[in-house]
């Protein structure tokens, strides 16, 4: 009585049968195996370049252990050293020292940058060729840049003290950007301001842009003041934007290292030594491989626990 | 149509602010300009008109910041100077004038070509490995992807002085201090997190119908990435190419703890460009200009993506 079964039919039925993956790795390797083979590369190199060093840090800062003597005896020191950098003047005064340089930088190329953002937003003729040129300082090497700005800023022949003598009359030779205690951390913050001020104003530049010319219609029907327009429209839209660009200069001044490093090298004495200098002279001038781990420990958490803050605070700003 | 144009006009600045802010705005770009300006100047001057009071403007060009820049040169006596044969080259000559005679090239070209090296490298790397990831955290349910992204973001709050306690001998432990592929290692590896999170943004933007039609067509995933996804991001890839080509080009904190004479890169070199008594100003500024003319190019071709690119791909248009 039973039909013999159309052999078709079998063959149809077996691969509706057949589970899903088996199906997939017949036309090549499935998503998952594709997914892990694509990430695991850029994971490991992390792993093998950031994490591990890392970890390593981690063990050398609960070490006496120093660089330049690789043979001696490495003896475990327990808290040791975050205890004796956390009461180190030294680093507190390097602490301010990049509180004063974060501080500073920090208002003024807000302030600058916010203020370009919003004279380039009138359109005049040919502002895409300006912002452009405006562009160019940050992208250029940190290094080769704060190196030259210590020719400018030479005491009789620079062209920075010349020009300072020319608008104001003060003699070019009475005063030294770099070799004087009182300038020298405004020597660092001048550059810095010239250097990523356009930073700030491409990203407040993104932000009036994002502002909806409708709001500005229905201020001007409710005939509100160009300064009120300002105040309440203006200025609240762009926050976010301009709490985005001070994360991302503070992360990046905090770390400051390679203009301050060619230009004063945190001279004179350590006015202007901010934290990446002090790690340095510690970890590769004085070799206190242990020491200065835990100091890097210490500044990591300080970044990592800051931006965590911030970004929180961004946020409550952004759904606001 | 007036009446069109009027009602606009009420949002648009008048003709006079704008005037106004074009000029402070021109005034700005101009003297931000003037140190890059100053550099270039500086690179054709002489030494004495580099440190003249008050600072030349107008000045007879000298090809001796270049010259001292590629050359080596030692100070020897007129008498010494006149029993050579012929000077046997422009540069020489111009030594010759003030009692120097050239006897080598200098380290710049090797730095130079070791820059160029390590940042090529170091960004085809980056690349290869940020557009695969990205592409795999763009389409694929990957478990817990978001703290695997902020991971990847999160190594770049380090200070590089931190990394590099532990990498110094970490690469002093495997033999790679002071090698060119240790540095693109390195580079790669902070790199790629820039890379993961641009190109991710890129590859979001693209829709995901061009892959599903192609993978009813019969290709495989594969196949499907490099064919129809890879042809679709060029503009993604290459903006985030430039993007790691000038980090590469431009690090210095590295460059200078970790290389010291093999692998070093211009950074730390130009720095370090000496004459008698102290730097020698037109070969450093000559140096600069060379070493900062590639960026200034790379910069104008970036514009459109630079928002994208400085803020990880946060901001777009």
């Amino acid at each position: 009585m039973m039909n013999a079964p159309d052999p078709h039919v079998l063959l149809d039925e077996a691969a509706r049968a057949t589970p899903e993956p088996l199906a997939r790795r017949v036309r090549g390797l499935s998503d998952r195996a594709i997914a892990w083979l694509f990430i695991a590369p850029t994971i490991v190199l992390l792993l093998a370049i950031n994490i591990f060093p890392l970890i390593w840090t981690i063990y050398l800062s609960f070490t006496n252990y120093r660089a330049n003597r690789p043979n001696a005896a490495v003896a475990s020191v327990g808290i040791d050293n975050y205890i004796s950098v956390l009461t180190d003047p030294d680093v507190w005064a390097a602490m301010q020292a990049t509180a004063h340089f974060l501080f500073w930088t920090i208002l003024l190329q807000t302030v600058l940058g916010f203020t370009l953002a919003y004279l380039i937003d009138r359109r005049f003729r040919g502002y895409g060729f300006w912002t452009t040129v405006i562009l160019i300082p940050m992208m250029l090497s940190p290094a080769v840049v704060g190196n030259f700005w210590a020719f400018l800023y030479q005491p009789q022949i620079g062209l920075f003290n010349y020009v300072v003598s020319f608008f104001t009359g003060i003699p070019p030779s009475s005063f030294e950007m770099i070799g004087s205690v009182k300038l020298a951390p405004w020597a660092i913050i001048i550059v810095d301001t010239w250097m990523w001020t356009p930073y700030v104003m491409l990203i407040c530049l993104a932000g009036l842009r994002s502002i909806p010319d409708y709001i500005y219609e229905a201020a001007e029907v409710d005939r509100a003041s160009r300064w009120r327009q300002f105040w309440s429209i203006t200025l609240p839209m762009a926050l976010p934007f301009i709490m985005l660009a001070v994360l991302f200069r503070g992360i990046e001044n905090f770390k400051m290292f390679d203009m301050v490093n060619l230009l004063t090298s945190g001279g004179p004495g350590s006015t202007t030594e901010v934290a990446s200098i002090t790690l340095k002279r510690e970890a590769f001038e004085k070799w206190r491989t242990g020491y200065s781990s835990a100091f890097a420990i210490i500044l990591f958490v300080t970044v990592f626990g800051l931006a965590n803050i911030y970004v929180k605070a961004l946020n409550r700003v952004k759904n606001r | 149509m007036t009446a069109i144009s009027q009602a606009h006009s009420v949002v648009q600045p008048s003709p006079l602010s704008r005037w106004i802010a074009g000029a402070i705005v021109v005034a700005y770009a101009v003297i931000t300009m003037v140190p890059l300006a100053w550099i270039f100047l500086t690179g054709f001057k002489s030494g004495p008109d580099s440190i003249a009071y008050p600072p030349k403007v107008l000045f007879k060009p000298s090809e001796e910041g270049y010259c001292n820049l590629f050359t080596t040169r030692s100070r020897q006596t007129p008498e010494y100077i006149a029993q050579l044969p012929a000077a046997s080259g422009a540069c020489d000559a111009l030594a010759r004038t003030t009692n120097m005679v050239v006897v080598g090239s200098s380290n710049y070209l090797p730095r130079f070509v070791n820059s160029l090296i390590i940042a090529f490298g170091s960004t085809a790397l980056s690349v290869v490995l940020g557009v695969t990831a990205a592409y795999a955290f763009s389409r694929f349910k990957v478990p817990a992807k978001d703290d695997l992204l902020f991971f990847i973001l999160s190594t770049r709050m380090m200070p590089p002085i931190a990394v590099a306690i532990p990498i110094y001998l970490m690469y002093r432990d495997v033999g790679l201090s002071d090698t060119r592929l240790g540095m693109i290692l390195l580079y790669t590896a902070v790199n790629v997190s820039l890379a993961v999170w641009l190109l991710k943004g890129f590859i979001d933007e693209i829709p995901r119908e061009y892959e599903e039609a192609a993978l009813v067509d019969g290709y495989t995933r594969l196949q499907a990435f490099f064919k129809v996804v890879l042809p679709q991001a060029t503009t993604g890839i290459v903006a985030t190419a430039i993007f790691c080509l000038i980090f590469a080009w431009n690090e210095y904190a590295f460059a200078v703890l970790l290389t010291s004479g093999e692998a070093q890169t211009a950074p730390p070199f130009i720095p370090i460009i000496i004459g008698e008594g102290g730097q020698d100003w037109p070969a450093v500024a000559a140096g600069s200009t060379l070493f900062l003319l590639p960026i200034l190019v790379f910069t104008v071709l970036l514009r459109k993506h630079l928002l994208r690119g400085i803020t990880f791909g946060a901001l777009r248009k």
